[in-house]
């Protein structure tokens, strides 16, 4: 899918939304991101099917089992199978990630769109509370939001969105505050339209190129963000499987049984990876300063 | 630069003050009764349920509690420990020094690795190296700390043997043992910013070999080595300054997974210990701690950027 000469003579009169794919096909790194993250939404959607075994089915004649052809990644402690875990807690991260992103750009894109689209008292008020919220560090504020909210995987995503929400905020407005002074918004503004129509038909529709790679980027964030707060037991909670999870008990056994530390991580890693790649590759496929290159 | 520093203030304190009432609303959150846990046996007894409010303003009104609170807290007071019988500044100054070694720690392996790879790669587009060093990076951004920790620990404690898996000595103590402890953590979390550091750099590196300027100090005949370093490097290293001071802070939220795999007793152990304990005043008083050294660092980046960009100084 590489640049053959047949891309280039149409790829004028064609709607930016097709150029921009021909652009995101020919950056491979990014469709192998997108291959790696549509293999995981499988998995993670078809887990009861794909999975091997239970994956909170223990066994006492099976524990801490090395990587077999019976179990691939081997078992666990409590002679769980470890592969059976992974794709189930695919399910976790995954849903994780991308709701507490849907919600984070449910929050932060209509309060961003408002503060640039008003100006004034509202958009001070509202810029200085994600800039509040923005100074403390995106973990640290998770972790006390979750601890707070008290230890369920839903309420860790709700810590994450919040979390999340500012940089949608930010973002957003500034994305207002350019369309604000474009001729076509001033024009919709001088017919009579009130804020929400200029916010939701003129100025939305223009600015979800860059939210949706952020959107991309941040889903990375958050599993990872997932991870951890199931790692420190804020997440998910036991025995319902979780990459994080998994990797807390893990430490225990580190002499005895590495390959519980092994596949979680590397799973996180791949799906983290991944979804950086297609945020990448999103970014140069959709911002129109990269068409230079 | 007194103006501007009032000026910075001023946008600085009432950012401030929102945080502090966000932080103060968290306990709003928080299922369940505190005068309930504080108790603890005795939360049968009325009376001492009664006492207990009184003592934190529990029974006024939120308004009542934030200004009592706020008070103490811009007195440097952020309350007591509910679990260890310590005031909380006092437990955070304690660790503040054990994270504040591994963070500068990280930043040096951070900015040793992330800055020359930066303008290796720059200089380099498009060839192997710049592949490579991009290749890294993004490994170096998608791995996830707690992950990359615990296979070193694997790799340099379990099967080589060669460094401790966890604990601390402080540097006072024994600074070969001190650096032995805190080698892996620091190279954990610096790995991760040395990732954003390196494509920042590679950036910064770019648009400035590409200025007019460059092309005059090649046009002059300076050899490639002195138009890098000295015209491009400086340049291009300005936002990588401001980034890489905020990018400090963001040590310190790493801190918190990378001390609790490695067993480092620091800030981060801190927070996490006390979200285990219920122990909300000293989550409270970190994340504004935090928010603090975060917001503080913001203002030196500033200043820094000031500094090295004449250009700003009039403004």
């Amino acid at each position: 899918m590489s640049s053959t000469a047949a891309a280039l003579p149409v790829a004028r009169g064609q709607s930016p939304a097709r150029r921009a794919l021909r652009r995101f096909l020919r950056h491979r790194l990014a469709v192998f991101g997108l291959a790696v993250v549509v293999l995981f939404v499988l998995v993670a959607a078809l887990a009861p099917f794909v999975a091997p075994a239970d994956p909170v089915q223990t066994s006492w004649t099976a524990i801490r089992r090395a990587p077999s052809a019976a179990h691939w990644f081997g078992t666990d402690e409590n002679g769980r199978d470890v592969l059976s875990r992974v794709i189930w807690g695919a399910r976790a991260s995954l849903l994780a990630g991308v709701i507490s992103v849907l919600v984070a750009l449910l929050i932060g894109v209509p309060v961003g769109l408002l503060a640039g689209l008003t100006g004034g008292w509202t958009d001070t008020v509202i810029s200085r509370i994600a800039d509040a919220m923005l100074s403390v560090p995106f973990l640290i504020l998770a972790i006390a939001l979750a601890a707070f909210l008290g230890p369920a995987l839903e309420n860790a995503m709700l810590a994450i969105a919040i979390t999340a929400s500012p940089i949608f905020v930010r973002l957003s407005r500034g994305m207002a505050l350019d369309a604000r002074a474009t001729d076509w918004v001033e024009a919709a503004r001088a017919l009579g339209n009130p804020p929400w129509r200029l916010g939701l038909l003129h100025v939305l529709p223009n600015i979800v190129p860059p939210l949706l790679v952020q959107a991309t980027l941040a889903i990375a964030e958050a599993i990872i963000a997932e991870a951890s707060l199931s790692f420190l037991g804020l997440g998910q909670q036991p025995p319902a499987p979780s990459w994080g999870s998994m990797l807390n008990s893990a430490q225990r056994f580190l002499t005895q049984a590495p390959w519980l530390a092994v596949f979680p991580g590397l799973a996180i890693f791949l799906v983290v990876l991944a979804f950086n790649l297609v945020g990448d590759g999103l970014r140069d496929a959709l911002d129109p300063r990269s068409e230079r290159r | 630069m007194a103006i501007w520093l009032l000026r910075r203030l001023g946008q600085i304190l009432p950012t401030l003050l929102i945080l502090s009432v966000l932080i103060f609303g968290l306990q709003q959150l928080m299922p369940g009764d505190p005068a309930l846990i504080l108790a603890g046996e005795e939360r049968g007894d009325p009376e001492v349920l009664a006492q207990i409010r009184a003592e934190l303003f529990l029974d006024r009104p939120l308004w009542q509690q934030y200004l009592r609170w706020i008070s103490h807290v811009v007195q440097g007071d952020f309350g007591f420990s509910w679990r260890i019988r310590m005031p909380v500044s006092e437990l955070i100054l304690q660790k503040l020094p054990v994270t504040f070694q591994l963070a500068s720690m990280s930043f040096v392996i951070a900015v040793l690795i992330g800055v020359p790879a930066g303008v290796i790669s720059a200089m380099r587009r498009d060839r192997p190296v710049d592949w490579a060093a991009n290749a890294v990076a993004l490994f170096g951004i998608s791995m996830p700390n707690f992950w990359l920790g615990i296979m070193m620990i694997l790799l340099f404690s379990v099967q080589l043997g060669w460094l401790p898996p966890s604990g601390y000595v402080p540097l006072t103590e024994d600074p070969v043992q001190s650096l032995a402890t805190t080698i892996m953590p620091a190279f954990v979390l610096g790995s991760g910013i040395a990732g954003v550091l390196m494509r920042h750099t590679r950036a910064a590196m770019l648009t400035a070999l590409s200025q007019d300027y460059v092309r005059t100090a090649r046009a002059k005949g300076l050899p490639e080595r002195v138009v890098v370093t000295k015209h491009a490097l400086r340049n291009a290293l300005i936002p990588v300054v401001t980034l890489g001071t905020i990018g400090f802070g963001r040590l310190l939220a790493g801190a918190v997974l990378t001390e609790q795999i490695f067993t480092i007793p620091g800030f981060g152990k801190l927070i996490v210990d006390a979200v285990f304990n219920r122990d909300y005043p000293v989550v409270q008083g970190v994340v504004l701690a935090t928010a603090l050294i975060f917001v503080s660092l913001s203002l030196v980046a500033d200043m820094l950027y000031m500094a090295i960009n004449p250009r700003l100084r009039q403004a």
